[in-house]
């Protein structure tokens, strides 16, 4: 499966296995979804269960807590990340404080589907990732799959949570896992191991990263898309790297990466966010007070530029290879 | 940019809305129309929404300057049922002066009164069922009252003390009773307005019986969540019924700033195609007659209605106010719609149901009720006395589960709590 397949088969395991469970948004319904995420979902479940919303994320976000405080189980969708703003209100003052302000009477239990993320010639307003506004927030988690098998194990995980949970999704690996090299022809997840997903239910429980490549001389923490980039990078360059997948940033795996940082003596961490203030900068404090006496390197943070996401200079903009092998060298050099 | 103006076109003007009256000036009610009571038309709760439009700009009233009740909207309540709505206004209006002053002598940091507005809360409550969920905004106390939740409870949540189910964690005021159809106060104005619509929509969607009503105050009404429940409400004929209450003031600001210059607030539900109502906001029998056509209205699928009560902030907007820095002082003594408690008293009185006497006898009597809840309220504490609940609690309720930061951050602050001797810190 690709991934937008494994989310479908997510929602689908979830509505068939809980009466509670349902889909809406912005062309969710008849249409299947702009990304076809949702396809299907409607002819089999009816239209009270998988339905069109109108154009207001504030609406969409406020009526999933509603539903969420009556008993059900929603996972609205907002069509891009980069459109969720409207619903902060909603999911930081009302999702993620409901159980805290209520004492536990109320609760949210609402998954919000965003895709997010560059590397599409989306620009400004069909690249970002806002993750950091959400690590941010007590309350509320954040779960970032980088194959096909994670996001549907992730994705049910996230709908049986109790919590609101933030599902995001990189769109640029969609259809096939993306190296960073814009200029050669794509691939598809067929011929990658997270491609193989089950047709029936499992779940990869939230909060735990997954090493993705056991290495030596240093840890590389990342999630969504640059966890294929800098896989791709590490082998090229031929160093002994660790690699961890985070995938949930919010409650975060840090026994794991505490674990390799101190065996290896170096971290750097890689996003597509801007840097200023982004979860790369909170990975990196978190290291730096936990594992100082075992670094043997100052931490590095690879990430996208401190700018809004540009259209035709993208490739500049993205933390690809070229950017991601100089500060290989820069880290092993110390 | 200059204010240059090219000389061929007349200078633009901004129009920046003003109240009538200002500290000082004299209070003349003379443009606000008040149609006699009666004389609107009670349409069917299916009627197409559009149909509407007069209602949208009119004033259901029922109680006349005789104190009859009148008209097409009369709900013919029994005097059983007069009395009980009477008497649950006037525990509002007792607990409301009584909490106010709990805040001025200094034992808790924060209150807010519903004087003036008690028919909005209290008989709209007792128009509903007692399973349909509300949503309201932090001037609806009378939905606890009525639907006899502890005022000690209410109390305790305004102590902060001991027995705070809330645990401390919430501003006074900002109750939640789930048990008793009473949603989490939220202090993030006008977001409960689609939750309500969500929660509706949900029970729509599973075939219950059970029905969702919102407040929020004609201010909130300029908030996107507002437009949001509107057209949600609309699209999927919701069975919710949206309250405006229109009390004229939001803190400082005159209903001006929230567009009440140029149309009416029931005349938003017009432009939705959700069924909008203008009431007289200080006539419990119009507001108990209204609530109960829209409930019926919601209960057969005909989907939402909005409901504008017209009425006034008597008092501050809370303890955090001075409404004399903005406002005229006579407002509240000439608003031309009165009372709500007066009115419904003087209505039992013309109908032989009630006299001077009794009533004099109940403030009495709760007086009394209050003033013992109170009294054991305080039993578990006051604000200024420290704090009362487990310290480690603050850490309760974040997530389902605590993960390990939080974990680490409770261990932090217990261990503060040692380092500083103070003697409340363990469970």
């Amino acid at each position: 499966m690709n991934m937008i397949q494994a989310i479908n088969s997510a929602l689908d395991v979830m509505m068939g296995r809980d009466d509670d469970v349902l889909v809406m948004g912005e062309d969710v319904g008849y249409f299947g979804g702009v990304f076809r995420a949702t396809a299907g979902l409607q002819q089999k479940y009816g239209k009270t269960r998988v339905f069109d919303t109108p154009i207001t994320e504030i609406g969409i976000i406020g009526v999933a807590i509603g539903m969420g405080a009556y008993g059900l189980r929603p996972v609205p969708e907002i069509q891009f990340a980069d459109y969720i703003y409207p619903a902060l209100d909603q999911l930081v003052s009302e999702a993620a404080r409901l159980r805290y302000r209520s004492a536990g009477e109320f609760t949210a239990p609402i998954t919000v589907r965003s895709p997010y993320g560059g590397g599409i010639f989306g620009g400004q307003t069909h690249s970002q990732s806002p993750e950091g506004i959400f690590t941010h927030v007590s309350g509320i988690k954040t779960v970032i799959p980088s194959t096909p098998y994670d996001a549907k194990g992730l994705l049910i995980a996230a709908i049986e949570d109790n919590d609101p949970v933030l599902f995001l999704e990189p769109k640029r690996i969609y259809n096939g896992p993306f190296d960073g090299n814009w200029d050669r022809p794509a691939k598809n997840w067929s011929a990658h191991p997270g491609g193989a997903v089950p047709a029936g239910y499992y779940r990869i429980e939230l909060g735990k990263a997954a090493t993705v490549r056991e290495g030596g001389d240093l840890t590389i923490l990342a999630y969504g898309t640059m966890v294929h980039v800098v896989q791709a990078v590490v082998e090229e360059a031929g160093v002994d790297a660790e690699i961890l997948d985070l995938r949930t940033l919010v409650p975060l795996d840090i026994e794991a990466i505490e674990v390799s940082v101190k065996k290896t003596g170096r971290c750097m961490i890689v996003h597509e966010a801007t840097r200023t203030g982004g979860f790369g900068a909170e990975l990196s404090a978190l290291v730096t007070e936990r594992c100082f006496h075992h670094l043997e390197a100052p931490v590095e943070r690879v990430t996208g530029f401190d700018t809004p996401y540009p259209h035709s200079l993208e490739w500049a903009y993205f933390p690809g290879p070229v950017r991601i092998g100089q500060a290989l060298k820069k880290i092993m050099k110390d | 940019m200059s204010g240059d103006v090219p000389a061929n076109r007349p200078p633009l003007s901004l129009h920046v809305p003003e109240p009538r009256f200002r500290p000082g000036d004299a209070v003349d009610y003379a443009h606000v129309e008040v149609p006699p009571a009666g004389s609107a038309r009670r349409p069917e709760p299916g009627d197409a929404a559009a149909s509407f439009h007069e209602l949208a700009f009119g004033l259901v009233r029922v109680l006349d300057e005789e104190n009859r009740a009148v008209g097409p909207w009369a709900p013919r309540l029994s005097p059983d049922v007069l009395r009980q709505m009477l008497r649950n206004m006037a525990l509002v209006r007792a607990f409301d002066e009584r909490m106010f002053r709990a805040q001025r002598q200094g034992k808790t940091s924060f209150y807010m009164k519903s004087t003036g507005e008690e028919a909005v809360s209290v008989a709209a409550a007792m128009a509903m069922q007692r399973d349909d969920m509300c949503f309201p905004s932090y001037r609806q106390q009378g939905i606890l009252i009525t639907r006899d939740y502890s005022l000690v409870e209410m109390m305790n949540q305004i102590y902060s003390n001991r027995g705070d189910k809330l645990q401390g964690k919430q501003l006074p005021i900002m109750y939640s009773a789930k048990d008793y159809g009473f949603f989490s106060i939220s202090g993030n104005l006008a977001t409960q307005y689609p939750q309500a619509v969500g929660w509706a929509m949900a029970s729509a969607a599973k075939g219950d019986s059970r029905i969702a009503a919102t407040w929020c105050g004609e201010g909130s009404t300029a908030e996107g969540d507002f437009h949001s429940a509107l057209t949600f409400a609309t699209v999927y004929r919701a069975p919710v019924i949206f309250n405006v209450v229109n009390n004229q003031w939001a803190i400082s600001s005159f209903s001006g700033f929230a567009g009440a210059e140029a149309t009416t607030f029931a005349a938003r539900a017009v432009g939705y195609g959700i069924a909008g109502l203008r009431i007289d906001g200080n006539d419990a029998l119009a507001v108990y007659a209204a609530t109960e056509w829209a409930a019926e209205r919601a209960r057969t699928n005909a989907g939402p209605t909005l409901i504008e009560h017209f009425t006034y902030r008597a008092e501050g907007h809370s303890t955090s106010d001075d409404p004399t820095a903005y406002r005229s002082a006579d407002e509240a003594t000439g608003w031309p719609l009165g009372d709500p408690i007066r009115r419904l008293r003087d209505h039992l009185i013309a109908i032989g149901e009630w006299d001077l006497e009794r009533h004099a006898a109940q403030d009495l009597e709760l007086a009394e009720q209050v003033k013992r809840a109170q009294k054991e309220a305080e039993a578990n504490g006051i604000l200024g006395h420290g704090l009362h609940q487990p310290l480690d609690t603050l850490f309760d309720g974040v997530f389902e589960e605590m993960p390990w930061h939080l974990r680490e951050q409770q261990a932090q602050m217990l261990a503060e709590e040692e380092a500083s001797g103070r003697p409340w810190a363990r469970k």
